[in-house]
């Protein structure tokens, strides 16, 4: 019969046993020692990005130099002299200060309006099905294709404006809350209402906590949106608004074929995108899901 | 002098799953006194955890009835503090302190200045003073899960639950839980209804255990385990106790395979 057993008579012989004195490691110094000043700083992310930048910047310069054509492709040096002349003479300032203004009220109404429906989505299946349907049907509408609609309905200016940020904001954030919430291991749900928590006390001290991670991802996904939008909206339709934002500066810029103006507002869009990336959203994960070992 | 604390009378428990209805126990009685180390043991499929989660509030008898302190049990509350097999009951986004003070809090049940100091206690007792203030994920598992025991003994409830605690464990650390839970028992004399798997973790754990059968959930027997802990652990009686439970789960026939 075959049998996987291994037989007494093919057994291997015996092999020594050993033991043995440690080798000494003294070679290598200190087991842990701290790492230099530019053995840090090659690994550090910051720095990191900023070669990444400077190299960019680098080929940029390089190549509108060779091209020495500032109507299509301006130098960065002349950008950067646009900008801050333009930042130094306000003008800047306010087209900028504009848009942020409309974009933090288009933003905070998304967000609450997102909580409301997501809140009355958990309580009941009926309120699940009604938030997935919408989020279906909604979060692949391009927000700038309702801008014609909100045009008739609210008029030229900032109500319209806000009306196209809070759909770009609404569905993302709605969504990703969602998701985190189903997400939420059973076994915390259990802890809680062991506690004898309920409703909004436990939707606030259970669910949004235990989801953040989801929930911070659909705050960055709603930025990003409202952002675009927002820029897009306002190159569409600036033209009649009093005072114009950020897109309008760009849109007022290229009419005068003032191209090094158009990209000194292009890299104040970029500008304020990666602020808002890397230093709030950043601090906001430092401080919450990275803390607390939720992602890395 | 012990009184009766936790009553279930006739409790039949049922649940859904997509495709079936399916009868996790029938029938079942027993109660706890005050003070009792009371083990519910059975195989996979007697219905143990959902008996357990149905004295915690998570799930209504569909026949029979769960009294504590003569009340009828209806919903979750922290008067039944629940420690889970798995590591997620803690709260991430708190620390060690914050979880244990955090269920306090919530219910109101001690004063601000009480609370701090019942979970600074609680703490000291598990001994995880020193990662007061660390966060549950750069914790060990047994850390963890002495994290959720402190969190429920801090409040004070009338009853412990724990759902086989200590099954995630590895099998050293699994020893050295079940020893510090009985000499916390030794210190404080609470209640708690412990559910497991292991005959040896009921005898030791336990001073009453209740022998479930499966398929559905009935009871077998309920036997006295007050007399053995560790230290006898290697005596013949020790032994023959395990056995005498191994032969009312499996039979007679299954002990001389």
């Amino acid at each position: 019969m075959n049998s996987a057993r291994p037989n007494a008579n093919l057994r291997e012989p015996p092999r020594p046993e050993f033991e043995r004195e440690l080798v000494d490691s003294g070679v290598i110094g200190d087991v842990e020692r701290p790492l230099g000043p530019a053995e840090r700083l090659v690994g550090n992310e910051t720095f990191q990005r900023f070669l990444i930048l400077l190299v960019l910047i680098v080929v940029w310069e390089l190549y509108a130099r060779w091209l020495n054509n500032s109507l299509l492709f301006p130098t960065f040096t002349e950008t950067i002299q646009t900008f801050v002349h333009d930042l130094s003479t306000g003008v800047l300032v306010n087209r900028t200060i504009t848009s942020l203004r409309t974009l933090a009220i288009g933003y905070a109404l998304g967000l609450v309006l997102a909580g409301l429906l997501t809140t009355f989505a958990v309580a009941s299946n009926i309120g699940t099905r009604i938030l997935s349907t919408l989020t279906a049907m909604f979060n692949p509408l391009p927000a700038i294709a309702l801008l014609p609609l909100a045009l008739i309905w609210f008029g030229l200016g900032t109500p319209s404006l806000v009306f196209v940020i809070i759909h770009s904001v609404l569905w993302a954030v709605a969504l990703n809350t969602l998701v985190g919430f189903r997400g939420v291991p059973e076994t915390l749900r259990m802890s809680g209402r062991n506690m004898g928590l309920k409703g909004a006390r436990y939707v606030g001290l259970i669910l949004i906590p235990a989801a953040f991670p989801s929930i911070l991802a659909g705050l960055k996904i709603g930025w990003a949106f409202a952002w675009r939008t927002l820029v897009a909206a306002e190159l569409v339709f600036g033209v009649s608004a009093r005072s114009g934002g950020i897109g309008w500066y760009i849109f007022e810029a290229r009419n005068d074929l003032d191209t090094p103006t158009v990209f000194s507002g292009l890299l104040t869009v970029i500008l304020i995108g990666l602020f808002v990336e890397s230093v709030i959203f950043r601090a906001l994960e430092a401080r919450t899901v990275n803390l607390w070992g939720m992602q890395r | 002098m012990s009184s009766v604390l936790l009553e279930v009378n006739g409790v039949t428990l049922q649940y859904k799953t997509p495709r079936h209805l399916v009868t996790a126990t029938y029938q079942v009685d027993f109660s706890v006194h005050q003070g009792d180390r009371y083990v519910i043991l059975g195989p996979s499929g007697c219905g143990k955890s959902t008996l357990l989660k149905a004295v915690g509030g998570f799930m209504a008898p569909v026949e029979g009835s769960i009294r504590i302190h003569g009340r009828e049990v209806e919903a979750p509350g922290p008067d039944r503090m629940m420690v889970f097999q798995e590591f997620e009951q803690l709260m991430p986004w708190k620390t060690v302190y914050q979880n244990v003070l955090f269920p306090m809090k919530v219910t109101r049940k001690f004063s601000r200045a009480d609370a701090v100091a019942r979970a600074n206690a609680a703490i000291e007792k598990v001994k995880l003073s020193e990662f007061r203030d660390i966060y549950p994920h750069m914790l060990s598992g047994g850390m963890k899960m002495r994290v959720a025991i402190a969190r429920a003994m801090a409040l004070e409830p009338d009853i412990l639950l724990m759902d086989e605690p200590f099954a995630a464990l590895d099998a050293l650390t699994r020893r050295s839980m079940q020893q510090e839970l009985l000499s916390l028992w030794d210190q404080l004399r609470f209640t708690v209804l412990f559910v497991t798997h292991s005959i040896e973790e009921a005898i030791i754990v336990g001073s009453r255990i209740l022998v479930l059968s499966p398929h559905p959930g009935r009871v077998r027997a309920e036997l006295d385990a007050d007399t053995f802990n560790f230290g006898n652990i290697d005596k013949s009686e020790f032994g023959a106790m395990s056995k005498r439970i191994h032969t009312l789960l499996f039979g007679e026939e299954r002990m001389s395979a």
